[in-house]
């Protein structure tokens, strides 16, 4: 798979006659191709540019009729209710603190994706950092910041929350579900399999489900805990059952002789597993790992689904409270292009790692 | 370098430890030394050796009878405890939580049991398969969203892969505009989340026209608020499903013809003429229960036709069903898209250039030496993609659709039996799941290449 594919011809920047030739009329059919897709191109990007841009409504005072006569996008509503989207319910005055703790968690992100910080210790020194210095910032009470519950977190700001946790409890869990998998005593891979298997059969809104509402059922009282950390867990525990597998491949994946040189050299299986063969299965799995980050930033928008204000759900709330009712697309848009950025700018990384580790 | 350094100083951290494990309980840490390492060095060599050639096993169990005061220096015995721990664990776990749930429902005196199944739901289900009213019991409910589930996830499973086809080809094709077209698609649909493009649609449908300026294509299809309306045949329900199964049981048939390797020393032209018949039988027998199916004074098949303000006859599809459907094949198709094209470009150069050499036709070798090697590499990333897209019609329950899901989150609400319920959804996604997944399985199996690995 990797050798055909590099052997795919490169995107043509410069087009010579012959090459125009084959990408545009190698045939009838490609001919009748090329009008049919360039005619649709030029099609939705007029309609795009019309409706997006020149009969668009930008001011803030504007109100449904002043939208509907200019006949293209209602921008009003972002420009109206884009604090609503980004930070939820969130205390107005307070929208800085969300806003930087946003930062900080992106700036995290980005830090952890330069090669300069895959070192175990750094790893963990840059992502508890910063974890940190979001809960801070957006819980307050100490440093003269005022105490805001959790209650009224929201928005960009909790999906970002619910993401960074989610990875930072998911991947040790991740690491240590792979291992007991691959564990030398029967017992013990067997019902790690079995979970395994079990919770990836079953879909995220299941299991969100269990978390928020059978739980307080099955643990005793102590145990039970607020309700956004529950599905955080349900959440977590979803993306370990994948990584651990994902893990588990990379795992399969290191030579055989490593690991015999390792214990050949006697070292006991702590150091073992991760002086030698985690941080290779890791390089390996690169790839499927950070895919499996991506997939887990759009899955946090399942929240919306059991009663928590996300970026999805408080979009929904920004245009279906008040005058908005009728710009449903716009804010739509808006949040889609916040998602879009962050899960293509992640997933480009991958494949930019991909083709760097070949 | 200092991974280097890192190694060895743990190495001989270690290496001092190993080597006085047997008397570590006897003796302190300072008794530790270069005496033992040779004490135990011939020894260790002596066991590899009895194992390897299988003999001297008194010697073996002497020696492990010697050290039997050493119990957990031993390494079966070492497995042996650490399981048995793990399971006492487990199990104890497993109690704790039990009589936890126990305690919280009599706390809230609810009590448990499959019973509330034969009571009637109350309640009425908007989209059912099968004829349905408030007065059924829960049982028969779950059953209508769990077929409901799996219609959904076939369906939108089948439309996905068409549209996955179509584009993941024209991602790979000469041709520049189709490719731009392709990528641009699948790059919006695979960026955004599944549950934002559904409440997307969901709210545009809203934008629907009502019944009287219904959207009309050639006056076969119409598409309005109420739905999408299409011709249909004027037969039991019974009937359509006895015509679906045997075309299905006809299809499977041939699959299993052509893939299995019992017949794999048939000829190949016995293999497709021992096809065509299962097939044509098919179709006869489909035909055959159509014609018997309908009423002798009745049309074939039945057209949707506007009267008054509403519309009569066909089939109706609901808004719910539509857009669940709509969005999941788009998303799902994106996915699909890519697995194609990665399929078709892990196809060996080597093997293109070796059919132009034999002069095949571009069909000849797109159908004889791409798909079938594309497909062997796609086939276990279509079984997880088919896996998450059957999993993925839980957000039906956006757009009201009565999966099971649904039917699952209502009775909770009504009956208060969340426990049960709970074990019946996951049940049933296990099962569906699971059958699933060992479905692909036999058919990876049945394309895979033969040879290494094989356990047969």
């Amino acid at each position: 798979m990797r050798k055909a594919a590099s052997s795919l011809p490169p995107a043509p920047y410069f087009l010579s006659y012959r090459q125009l030739r084959r990408g545009f009329f190698n045939s009838w059919g490609s001919a009748l191709s090329t009008f049919l897709c360039l005619g649709l191109l030029i099609w939705l990007a007029w309609i795009l540019l019309r409706w997006a841009w020149l009969e668009a409504t930008f001011s803030t005072s504007a109100t449904f009729e002043v939208c509907r006569a200019g006949g293209g996008a209602c921008w009003s509503v972002i420009a109206n209710r884009w604090r609503i989207i980004l930070f939820g319910l969130y205390p107005h005055e307070s929208h800085w603190r969300s806003a930087l703790a946003c930062l900080s968690i992106i700036v995290t992100v980005i830090l952890i994706c330069l090669p300069v910080f895959w070192r175990v210790n750094r790893l963990i020194i840059t992502s508890v950092t910063g974890f940190a210095i979001f809960y801070i910032l957006m819980k307050g009470g100490v440093f003269g910041l005022p105490l805001i519950r959790e209650g009224q977190w929201g928005g960009l700001s909790l999906t970002l929350l619910i993401f960074s946790v989610v990875s930072l409890i998911g991947m040790p869990f991740a690491i240590m579900l792979a291992l007991l998998r691959n564990s030398s005593l029967p017992l013990v891979a067997k019902v790690t399999g079995g979970l395994i298997d079990t919770v990836r059969a079953l879909p995220m809104l299941t299991l969100l489900f269990t978390f928020a509402i059978v739980m307080p059922f099955v643990l005793p009282d102590m145990l039970v805990g607020e309700r956004l950390y529950r599905v955080i867990f349900g959440l977590a525990l979803y993306f370990a059952v994948y990584q651990a597998e994902i893990i588990r491949g990379g795992m399969q994946g290191v030579a055989k002789g490593q690991d015999e040189a390792a214990r050949a050299l006697g070292l006991p299986y702590r150091l073992r597993m991760g002086l030698v063969i985690l941080p290779q299965a890791f390089r390996i799995a690169l790839p499927a790992t950070i895919n499996q980050f991506v997939v887990s930033f759009m899955e946090t928008s399942l929240v919306t689904l059991v009663g928590f204000f996300d970026l999805l759900a408080s979009g929904n709330a920004a245009y279906r409270t008040g005058e908005w009712r009728f710009a449903f697309v716009e804010v739509y848009v808006f949040m889609a292009a916040i998602y879009f950025i962050f899960v293509f700018g992640l997933s480009r990384y991958g494949a930019y790692i991909e083709r760097k580790s070949r | 370098m200092k991974f280097r350094a890192i190694v060895s100083k743990s190495v001989k951290r270690f290496s001092d430890k190993n080597c006085g494990k047997n008397k570590e309980r006897e003796h302190s840490a300072q008794s530790i030394s270069a005496k033992n390492a040779l004490e135990r060095l011939p020894k260790s060599v002596k066991r590899f050796s009895d194992k390897r050639r299988g003999e001297n096993k008194g010697l073996e169990q002497e020696r492990d009878s010697k050290i039997a005061h050493f119990a957990l220096a031993d390494r079966r015995f070492r497995t042996f405890v650490y399981q048995l721990l793990f399971g006492v664990l487990l199990v104890i776990l497993l109690i704790a939580a039990a009589l936890t749930t126990y305690h919280n429902l009599q706390a809230q005196g609810i009590t448990s049991g499959f019973g509330f199944l034969w009571r009637s739901t109350g309640w009425n289900v908007g989209v059912a398969l099968l004829p349905v009213s408030a007065l059924d019991p829960y049982w028969y409910v779950i059953l209508l969203g769990f077929l409901n589930t799996l219609f959904a996830g076939l369906v939108s499973l089948l439309l996905a892969t068409m549209i996955g086809t179509v584009i993941g080809l024209a991602r790979i094709s000469d041709n520049i505009p189709a490719r731009i077209v392709a990528s641009l698609y699948v790059e919006i649909f695979r960026n955004t989340p599944l549950i934002l493009q559904l409440f997307f649609w969901y709210a545009l449908s809203g934008l629907l026209p009502a019944q009287t300026q219904s959207f009309e294509w050639a006056g076969l299809f119409y598409l309005n608020n109420r739905g999408l309306f299409l011709p249909g045949f004027n037969v039991s329900n019974l009937t359509l499903f006895l015509c679906s199964m045997s075309l299905l049981v006809a299809m499977i048939i041939v699959t299993w013809v052509l893939l299995t390797r019992w017949l794999r020393y048939w000829q190949v032209a016995h293999k497709r003429l021992c096809c065509l018949a299962v097939f044509l039988v098919g179709v006869l027998a489909a035909i055959l229960f159509l014609l018997q199916g309908h009423g002798a004074d009745t049309a074939l098949i039945d057209w949707p036709v506007r009267r008054g303000l509403n519309f009569t006859g066909g089939y109706r599809i609901q808004p719910e069903v539509m857009i669940l459907i709509f969005a999941i094949s788009l998303y799902g198709g994106a996915y699909i898209a890519e697995i194609v094209r990665g399929g078709f470009q892990a196809v060996g150069r080597g093997q293109i250039e070796a059919a132009h050499a034999l002069s095949l036709t571009p069909w000849q070798n797109f159908a004889l030496i791409r798909l079938p090697l594309a497909l062997r590499s796609m086939l276990p990333m279509l079984s997880n993609q088919y896996i998450w897209l059957i999993k993925a019609t839980t957000l039906g329950t956006v757009v009201g659709f009565t999966d099971i899901f649904l039917v699952v989150a209502t009775g909770i609400t009504q009956s208060g039996q969340t426990l049960e319920f709970i074990a019946i959804l996951m049940g049933s996604f296990l099962v569906i799941n699971l059958t699933f997944a060992r479905i692909m399985a036999a058919c990876n199996r049945a394309i895979a290449l033969k040879g290494y690995g094989d356990k047969k």
